[in-house]
């Protein structure tokens, strides 16, 4: 009876949500991932709502070579200028954006579920089944990581799913070394020795017990590793390798109008590039913000 | 040692050995489509029958692999099929103007990021440390091709002390060098700084480092001899690891500058389907990213009196 | 710098320190005075996060980024330590003043040799020639007793032991001839045998020099074996100094005498006298109560007096000598011997069936030697015996304790008990079922929930991505115990109640949890599932005295209850003779001696019994000990000795046989098994090692203050 009384007393913990807005919370204490976030927020919101507050249809040829701050012709303001099609530059970098996030996103995550499921099984079972996986993981390690994508691409060709295939091939590898070495490292903590002690399941252990404690670096690395992703799809186009045209896509643009620098138009280029910049430099303040948040405590 | 330096030499031949394979099946794995990339695209199917039978295509894979291998051993890449001759004469200088561009580049990198990745750390978190830090991951967000177009447009349109293309069509010119390798610097140096700073701040509040300033000895002295030696073990993988990114730079710059290197051939081979020069920058790329890493990797090992004498 | 040597080495005056971090500004030593005379060992006793590390920093003045001196003076041999110039401080710092550590690896340079690390103490301070001060060098190597000097001086750490890396460090400390030495628990993290060796060599030392020492120990009793006078910390203060004796036969301060109640001296007895734990835990830096730091835990807290302003060390009068002082406001009114009967004597257990048998079990490991050269011999696998024929039985209720240092193969064995590695020979049945070759994916939920383990780290035990109530909950869901939530969670609160744990913790994460709390969520989830048998590797090991003791008493309690057989894993010899029915003490993956608590503890002994029982410090100082320092180190169990294992660091090796044959083992009717070459008459004619007088024998009953007010 009195059991029973005083259970009903314990307050009831926050729900996850509240504490996962908690944890994010924590990020105020470093400027560095603050403005990162910051950054990164700016370009989703963009990309979310490009189809609504791009001032022009991105693919619409209107006026070739305009400044930053020309007026277009039938009202309104190029504020990024347009490019030697006439494309209203601001409407680009948006859509643009939309298009990098998303297939960035997509990639990094398949090859964080391909590269945490590696990494697991080679970490927790150890002997061969390590040795192997780590085997594969070198060979493709060992190629300079443009060079793989160039070959990758020019064998299979340019499409969204390509380049999703040739990210989640690439970085799955370097995915799989720190999944497996934060596994090597905590299946050897007490926690997880109770829990083999008490006859768990594998698969249990792995996905309960211990991926959850590797979560930190993991999101920290998944960070940096979206930045590297943009980079990626960015030079595929600035290569000729990328998403196909017209829809705009930042790489492209930069590798379409580079040209015109020379010529007196820098801004054509120079603005895409800005953009990519950005963006990336977001994702690694975020990363660096929440690295230095995590080893305070 | 004699031990660790065999089985790295021997993972390093097995590497090789796949990437070979995964190389040759992925570009001869079919025979009738290396004929029509040799024969090109209007050549009729009994003309590529016939290549196919001509040139030893009909036989095994297994036996075209080893007799493919043994090609490359003797020295025959094989013959271009854009530039219509042997790809041993275009290929090495190739090479070799990357070898000029990458070496310039890691020389550079190297001293400006041990420098500035050692001084970092030196005290974490004050102000120098903060500043250098934010550089880093400043400068590593800026891919090569958004530095190329950017300083482009600062030194070649605005300022115009530099020319825009490193195409060095009259001879060797150490000028046209100078964006590609401030590129390449530019995007790469940031890393090998931060893995210096990482670990010369986690040397500095060891506890060894402790010892050494309670003892009494000067701080110069504290840093050079204790610090430095510990602290410097661990970027050493990562600068030899740096060949690889190196690598993938060049591709992106080479292209960016009209530099003709290595890394644009590549390119240039894989558009348009150009096998055998392909399979030639594939190997190598891969041979020159493996061995550093493993010179990397046997060094690290040499450094490392815990490793070296157990 | 001008020293006047006629002033105390080190005087320390009103000194206060604070480490500044974001939620600002922590007091962490408070009103700390010391004195330091020449020749003098003073030792400085607390749990962890009283301050006692922080002084010492202070002392060197190195106290980080975040940390400062906020007031109050050091002096030393007169001159301000708090006004040096840089320059000057580092002068002082390895020629006058020298650091010994904790963690002699860690304190070393990995990738320098030895002699490098040594000779540069000599060249930097004293400018003489590297020739010179590599012969000084080695010299100290010699004194410190270090076998082939000169091999130490060519090599890196990683290539010599625990124990010769601090026997290098201490080297390096005298090298200059310091006039006062820093000890920063310097043989903690060493084996206990090892241990012994060092602390014997520390005191020979300072007496050979003449060097002050400042020893911070969590440990009363290896302070009384080194010190002059005692320093006891709590929660930043210093709560009461005195002599050794004095202190140490007349605690004033309620926390001292607090703490002796927590430690399980030779009088300790799990029945007739348990341990009294302290209760509540240590405050916070941040939450330190007012008045009285350890009001909140005294049971001599007096509302209104102990709660007020700020409470100065005052001087004990009487008989015991006025360098006595004590923190306490009450510390006359306290009569510490009206109250002996704290504890509450219990009837013994009465054991029942035997639960466990273990007969001739082994467990060796293959190590693949991958090297050409072995290929060549053909003996590319060899085997680490880690478990060597190993017999013992423990029945229903019964503890039962496995002694050994580390490599002894004791945490190997329990992963046999608990499947985690199956057994290479022999037989262990556990409530009559052979379970050594099944390992725990083949045994039954049954088998598994009566055998179940309480670990080591408390910061490894707690998953830290669940709650406490998951985890628990987890247990019982998977052993079927309960299946219905709501019974789920009903039991775990009851499991909560049993380890005295609030009810509210079922939310809570592990980091929200202290050590000892952690543990005890641990020994919930041991017997969640009513289990016949609990492991316990070390449970205590990692917790400070007084915590420690709770979590002691709490696994008796819940054993006693339950009639659960505790197989207890420990180092700690003082431990296990206060908890343990019957002991195996193991050396080397081999049983050097088994039998009853009393046996093990009188002779017959076995040499490596005999040693472990003279290593252990205790802190009674009217108990007499007989020294036996063991030389040379633990062999690799890669590499263990032909014969007797303990042959190569035996004072009582009778010969060859020693080396060459494995010893018999003599057995009594009682069960008292002994494994040595030398007759058991000729055994149990050795003298006692340890000498604990009898209650009307002692001092302290007679208390003099009481008498001289």
């Amino acid at each position: 009876m009195a059991i029973a009384e005083s259970s009903t007393e314990i307050p009831q913990p926050p729900l996850a949500i509240v504490r996962w807005l908690r944890s994010i919370a924590l990020l105020r204490e470093s400027w560095v991932g603050m403005l990162g976030g910051g950054i990164v927020a700016l370009f989703v919101l963009m990309a979310i709502f490009a189809p609504w507050i791009a001032p022009f249809d991105p693919n619409q040829p209107i006026l070739p070579f305009a400044f930053p701050g020309d007026a277009a012709p039938d009202g309104g303001t190029f504020v990024l200028g347009t490019d030697h099609q006439g494309r209203d530059l601001l409407s680009r970098i948006m859509w643009g954006g939309q298009r990098v996030l998303f297939y960035a996103t997509a990639a990094t995550v398949c090859a964080y579920t391909v590269g945490i499921f590696m990494g697991l099984l080679a970490g927790y079972y150890r002997g061969w089944a390590d040795e192997l996986i780590s085997f594969v993981a070198n060979v493709i390690l060992s190629f300079p990581v443009m060079v793989l994508y160039v070959l990758i691409i020019a064998k299979l060709g340019a499409s969204g799913a390509n380049i999703i295939f040739a990210v989640v091939f690439a970085s799955s590898p370097g995915i799989m070394r720190i999944v497996r070495g934060l596994t090597l490292d905590i299946a050897t903590r007490d926690y997880v020795i109770a829990a083999q002690t008490r006859g768990e399941s594998t698969m249990f252990i792995c996905l309960i017990e211990i991926l959850p404690n590797a979560r930190g670096p993991l999101i920290v690395d998944f960070c940096l590793r979206m930045g590297y992703t943009t980079i990626t799809i960015g030079a595929l186009g600035f290569l000729g390798l990328g998403l196909p045209p017209p829809d705009p896509d930042w790489g492209g643009m930069i590798s379409d109008t580079r040209a015109f620098i020379t010529g007196g138009f820098p801004h054509m280029a120079i603005i895409p590039a800005i953009a990519v910049s950005l963006l990336v430099l977001g994702f690694n303040m975020l990363a660096d913000g929440m690295r230095e948040v995590a080893s305070r405590d | 040692m004699l031990k660790v330096i065999g089985t790295r030499l021997g993972v390093m031949v097995l590497i090789m050995l796949t990437v070979s394979v995964l190389l040759f099946v992925m570009n001869e794995g079919n025979p009738r489509l290396v004929a029509r990339s040799v024969l090109g695209p209007y050549a009729q199917p009994e003309q590529l029958d016939a290549w196919v039978e001509k040139n030893g295509y009909d036989k095994p894979m297994a036996v075209r692999y080893i007799t493919w291998v043994g090609r490359i051993f003797a020295g025959d890449l094989g013959d271009s099929i854009i530039y219509k001759q042997p790809v041993n004469n275009i290929f090495w200088k190739r090479l070799g103007n990357t070898g000029i561009l990458a070496g310039i580049t890691f020389g550079i990198m190297v001293v400006i990021s041990l420098t500035l990745g050692v001084l970092a750390g030196m005290k974490e978190g004050s102000a120098r440390d903060r500043f250098i830090s934010f550089i880093s991951i400043f400068t590593t967000s800026i891919p090569e091709y958004a530095s190329a177009v950017i300083l482009s447009g600062i030194f070649v349109f605005w300022l115009a002390w530099l020319p825009g293309t490193s195409a060095m069509t009259g001879g060797f010119n150490a000028v046209e060098l100078v964006l590609p390798v401030m590129v390449l610097t530019l995007y790469g140096f940031g890393y090998v700084a931060r893995m210096t700073r990482a670990s010369m701040a986690e040397v500095m509040t060891s506890n060894y480092i402790r010892t050494a300033v309670l003892k009494g000895l000067p701080y110069w002295r504290v840093i050079m001899k204790h610090a430095l030696r510990n602290a410097l073990i661990a970027p050493f993988t990562v600068i030899m690891l740096q060949f690889n990114w190196l690598l993938s730079g060049v591709v992106v710059t080479e292209f960016a500058f009209g530099y003709k290197g290595f890394g644009a051939l590549l390119l240039e081979a894989a558009l348009r389907r150009d096998i055998f020069v392909i399979e030639a920058c594939g190997i190598v790329a891969v041979f020159v990213a493996v061995g550093t890493q493993t010179i990397g990797d046997l060094a690290y090992t040499y450094l490392n009196p815990r490793i070296r004498f157990s | 710098m001008q020293f006047d040597d006629s002033a105390p080495v080190l005087e320390i005056k009103d000194l206060n320190l604070s480490y500044f971090t974001r939620a600002g500004e922590i007091p962490a030593v408070i009103d700390f005075s010391l004195t330091v005379n020449k020749g003098e060992s003073i030792g400085l006793v607390g749990e962890s996060g009283c301050g006692k590390s922080t002084v010492a920093m202070a002392i060197m003045q190195y106290m980080g980024s975040n940390g400062a001196i906020r007031s109050g003076s050091i002096k030393f041999k007169g001159v301000e330590m708090n006004e040096m110039s840089p320059e000057q401080l580092r002068n002082l710092r390895g020629s006058e003043i020298s650091m010994i550590y904790q963690e002699p690896f860690a304190s070393l340079n990995p990738s320098l040799l030895l002699g490098s690390q040594l000779k540069e103490v000599l060249t930097t301070h004293e400018g003489i020639s590297d020739q010179e001060a590599h012969e000084r060098a080695v010299q100290l190597l010699e004194d410190v007793k270090l076998p082939d000097p000169e091999r130490v001086m060519g090599a890196y750490p990683h290539q010599i032991s625990g124990g010769q890396q601090q026997r290098v460090v201490i080297a390096m400390a005298l090298l200059s001839q310091p006039s006062l030495l820093l000890l920063d628990e310097p043989t903690t993290a060493l084996d206990v045998t090892v241990e012994a060796g060092i602390t014997k060599l520390i005191a020979d030392i300072s007496k050979k020099y003449g060097t002050s020492q400042i020893y911070i120990s969590h440990n009363l009793g290896l302070i009384l074996e080194v010190c002059d006078r005692v320093f006891v910390m709590y929660s930043g203060e210093v709560v009461e100094e005195g002599t050794i004796n004095s202190l140490f036969t007349w605690p004033k301060h309620p926390y001292t005498h607090g703490l002796f109640g927590c430690i399980p001296l030779p009088t300790a007895d799990k029945n007739a006298a348990p341990l009294q734990p302290i209760r509540g835990q240590l405050p916070l830096p941040h939450e330190r109560p007012n008045g009285c730091n350890f009001g909140p835990r005294c049971d001599h807290f007096q509302e209104g007096r102990c709660d007020r302003g700020i409470i100065g060390m005052d001087y004990v009068s009487g008989a015991s000598g006025s360098d006595h002082r004590v923190r306490c406001l009450r510390w006359n009114e306290i009569d510490y011997g009206a109250e002996v009967a704290h504890g509450e004597a219990k009837p013994p257990m009465e054991f029942g069936d035997e639960v466990l048998a273990v007969e001739n079990m082994q467990k060796y490991y293959e190590v693949h030697d991958r090297s050409l050269a072995a290929m060549i011999k053909g003996r590319s696998v060899r085997y680490v015996k880690a478990n060597e024929s190993l017999n013992f039985s423990a029945r229903e209720g019964e503890t039962v304790a496995i002694v050994g240092e580390s490599g002894c193969g004791k945490s190997t064995f329990a992963k046999v008990l608990m499947g985690l590695e199956t057994a290479t020979d022999g037989e262990i049945m556990h409530a009559g079922e052979p379970i050594g070759e099944v390992d725990v994916h083949h045994r039954s939920t049954e088998q598994i929930r009566g055998l179940q383990m309480v670990f080591q780290n408390p910061f490894d035990t707690l998953n830290p991505s669940h709650t406490v109530g998951g985890q628990i909950a987890r247990v019982i869901r998977k052993f079927g115990v309960e299946s219905d939530p709501d019974k789920i969670r009903e039991r775990v609160m009851r499991l909560l109640d049993i380890v005295k744990l609030p009810r509210d913790f079922f939310y809570r994460r592990p980091r929200q949890l202290s050590g000892g709390q952690k543990q005890r969520v641990g020994i919930a989830r041991a017997f969640a599932g009513n289990p016949s048998m609990v492991i316990a590797d070390e449970p205590v090991s990692a917790l400070d005295v007084s915590v420690a003791a709770a979590v002691t008493e709490l696994l008796m309690e819940i054993q006693r209850e339950h009639k659960t057989t505790l197989l207890f894993i420990s180092h700690d010899l003082s431990v296990v003779r206060y908890l343990s029915d019957r002991i195996v003490v193991m050396y080397l993956g081999q049983i050097m001696e088994r039998g009853s608590t009393d046996e093990i503890f009188a002779p017959p002994y076995h040499p490596y019994t005999e040693a472990l029982l003279s290593a252990v410090p205790i802190a009674d100082p009217e108990v007499t000990k007989r020294e036996i320092v063991l030389e040379g180190n633990l062999p690799s169990v890669l590499n263990p000795p032909a014969g007797c294992p303990f042959s190569t660091r035996c004072p009582r090796k009778i010969g060859a046989i020693c080396d060459d044959e494995r010893p018999p083992v003599h057995q009594t009717n009682t069960g008292h098994a002994i494994a040595c070459h030398i007759p058991l008459e000729e055994l149990r004619e050795i003298e006692p090692v340890i000498n604990v007088p009898s209650l009307d024998e002692r001092l302290h009953v007679q208390n003099p203050e009481v008498v001289a007010d």
